[in-house]
């Protein structure tokens, strides 16, 4: 489906098959287009004129409004209604639905007691009275309560702290997979995306730049701008020289030599650009590196501290840096033995190596 | 910056309560001389015997009072709480739609705004007199009716009530489109976007969410609007002619012809005593209500 504001193209051809039940994610930085994809699919936009499709659960929705789609949606700013308080915030649904007060009550209940608070401390709170926390599970339990088949989530944790964040993350995936309820979730943080979904697209100028499982994300980008929006990772080019077995040989535009697997975008005497987690290289001392490892040769310009790993920066005789990560196993017990300065060889297996298609 | 400017500074910088009366002193001092003094001077003269060339006499008297309630006050004052009350419905009515028109008009917003507050440039004296223009019997309103041939005679417009009620909404219509139009602008249009994806049709998000959110508004509105007409003269005078009498003709007329000081000194404090009950009572009344949703 394709979207138009004015001059400006917000979605363009972005076509997405969420599968039932699952929890989906889009991902991208701010004015990629990844709220714009939610609000069509939620209703508050319409595709352009010739812009495609949008079916929930097989059914045409392009000319429904939003209260006729059957979708419930939680906002990045939780949008609850200032003069109501939680009870009659989380009843809004079904009382639009004229379900019989008994039932509503019990609902409402059980939804306030599924997001973990408590129906009788809460219940007669106004939103004004709560945490910024407790109001998202009151934004959640609000939209739970219908029990729809599709959940749109607007980077609903952006505004709370990271500790909550890391909570509300593992309970939000919990109630997907308890309710069986599809989540789409739209997300700028990486890291968030990688914990919650099954499946993530990332988004990059209005297109969707990859789809695909968390680990295919992170494991395999396809682009520059993946590898370098999810997670950080270092970038080597060069052209392809020859072909050895499995791998494909390329000389290192400034100087050294690589393999890399085999890849339909790398052909003889082309450009030829890969992408290579830190965490996936190793240090050692020049010469040492074991003979089925890539291997270029630099100094240590930089040692840098991160608690969980240490980065080494080393830099390249070319004056371009590679980042190398280290599981940190304490250093007052057990110190790294590089010093800035120091001379070292970057190692890792060619198998290691995600061969970028573009830019 | 100079010496004594700078210690004068310093010096209420160190005594919170200093600054705050500096601030406060002469709005205060103003209220104090020029709303305060003449008020309690009013409330005097209200309980004096009327002197015999106007003014007051020494002495305790309960006289005025007692006259208001004679039928023929009386009904005036119903005339005026009754118009009081049609001119704020009428307001409410063609004013919230505007109010929420303004809101929601994005770049013309300013533009209308701006209009909506273009008759305060003029004085409302011209404008009530321009209406009678508008509505006597060789006034455009008739010689358009009548060219049109939809009328074989001049209606009778002016010196109706019909020409009150008109010329009150006219006047008054801003202050009720204004407070709605502040509290509409304030309200988060995620709130509706959410209404919608809980089955909130466009008219019930309106009613469940827009409207309770714009009551602070309406309410605001509604006194503007009441209040002031409750206590105009100049609309009944110039509309209404002799016959449309409404309270305020009525002090003015003791203050200005009869000379009679100490009976429209009551009159005004029955009328004050009457708006300050009905504000309260609303009051009550909304909060209870507010409540009860809550």
């Amino acid at each position: 489906m394709s979207k138009t504001f004015g001059e400006v193209t917000a979605v363009n051809g972005v076509s997405l098959e969420i599968r039932r039940g699952e929890f989906f994610s889009i991902l991208g930085p701010s004015g990629c287009g990844k709220t714009t994809t939610l609000r069509l699919l939620a209703g508050f936009e319409q595709p352009d004129p010739d812009g495609g499709e949008i079916r929930l659960l097989g059914r045409l929705v392009n000319d429904e409004r939003p209260y006729q789609r059957g979708i419930a949606m939680v906002f990045q700013n939780y949008a609850l209604f200032p003069h109501l308080n939680v009870e009659r915030n989380v009843a809004f649904g079904l009382e639009q639905r004229r379900r019989p007060p008994a039932e509503i009550a019990e609902r409402v209940g059980r939804a306030l007691a599924m997001v973990r608070l408590d129906p009788a401390t809460y219940r007669r709170r106004m939103p004004a009275q709560l945490s910024g926390g407790q109001r998202q599970r009151v934004a959640l339990a609000r939209a739970l309560v219908l029990e729809p088949e599709i959940l749109l989530l607007d980077e609903p944790l952006g505004a709370i702290d990271l500790q909550l964040r890391k909570e509300m993350q593992l309970e939000l995936k919990a109630l997907n997979e308890q309710l069986g309820t599809t989540f789409v979730y739209v997300t700028h943080d990486q890291e968030e995306a990688l914990t919650m979904s099954d499946r993530i697209a990332v988004m990059e100028h209005a297109r969707v730049a990859q789809l695909g499982t968390p680990a295919e994300i992170y494991e395999s980008p396809r682009t520059a701008f993946v590898a370098r929006f999810i997670g950080a990772s270092n970038f080597v080019a060069g052209t392809a020289t020859r072909r050895s077995g499995a791998h494909w040989e390329v000389s290192r535009s400034g100087g050294g030599v690589f393999r890399v697997p085999e890849h339909p975008a790398v052909r003889q005497g082309g450009e030829v650009r890969i992408a290579v987690r830190p965490e996936w290289m190793d240090l050692w001392r020049p010469g040492e590196v074991p003979p089925a490892e890539n291997s270029l040769g630099g100094a240590v310009r930089e040692v840098i501290y991160r608690g969980e790993t240490i980065h080494v920066l080393v830099g390249l005789p070319d004056g371009e840096d590679l980042t190398v990560a280290l599981r940190n196993e304490g250093q007052l017990s057990k110190p790294l033995p590089w010093r800035r300065g120091d001379a070292v060889a970057v190692g890792w297996l060619p198998e290691d190596c995600q061969v970028l298609e573009e830019g | 910056m100079s010496g004594p400017r700078r210690r004068l500074l310093a010096w209420l910088q160190r005594r919170p309560a200093a600054r705050a009366w500096s601030l406060l002193g002469p709005g205060m001092l103003w209220l104090v001389l020029f709303f305060l003094v003449p008020l309690l001077i009013m409330a005097a003269y209200s309980l004096m015997p009327r002197g015999t060339y106007g003014g007051v006499q020494p002495g305790f008297t309960l006289q005025h009072y007692r006259r208001f309630f004679d039928p023929l006050y009386l009904a005036i004052l119903q005339r005026t709480l009754v118009w009081s009350l049609v001119c704020t419905a009428v307001c409410l009515l063609l004013g919230y739609p505007v109010a929420y028109l303004v809101a929601r008009a994005g770049r013309w917003r300013a533009a209308l705004l701006f209009l909506v507050v273009l008759p305060f440039w003029t004085s409302f004296l011209v404008r009530t007199f321009a209406m009678i223009f508008l509505l006597r019997d060789s006034g455009l309103v008739n010689t358009v009716l009548l060219r049109l041939g939809l009328i074989d005679a001049p209606l009778t417009l002016l010196y109706t009530p019909f020409a009150v009620l008109l010329g009150l909404v006219y006047g008054f219509l801003p202050f009720m489109i204004l407070p709605i139009y502040a509290s509409l602008e304030k309200l988060d249009p995620t709130l509706l976007e959410a209404a919608e994806t809980l089955g909130a049709t466009p008219l019930a998000g309106f009613r469940r969410i827009t409207l309770p959110l714009s009551l602070p508004g309406v309410v605001a509105g509604c006194f503007l609007v009441f209040i002031p007409a409750m206590g105009s003269f100049l609309t009944s005078d110039l509309l209404g002619g002799a016959k449309q009498l409404m309270i305020g003709n009525l002090i003015q007329n003791q203050f200005a012809a009869a000379r009679n000081w100490p009976f429209g000194s009551a009159a005004s404090f029955v009328v004050t005593a009457l708006v300050l009950v009905a504000v309260t009572v609303y009051l009550r009344v909304r909060d209870r209500a507010v409540e009860g949703t809550g």
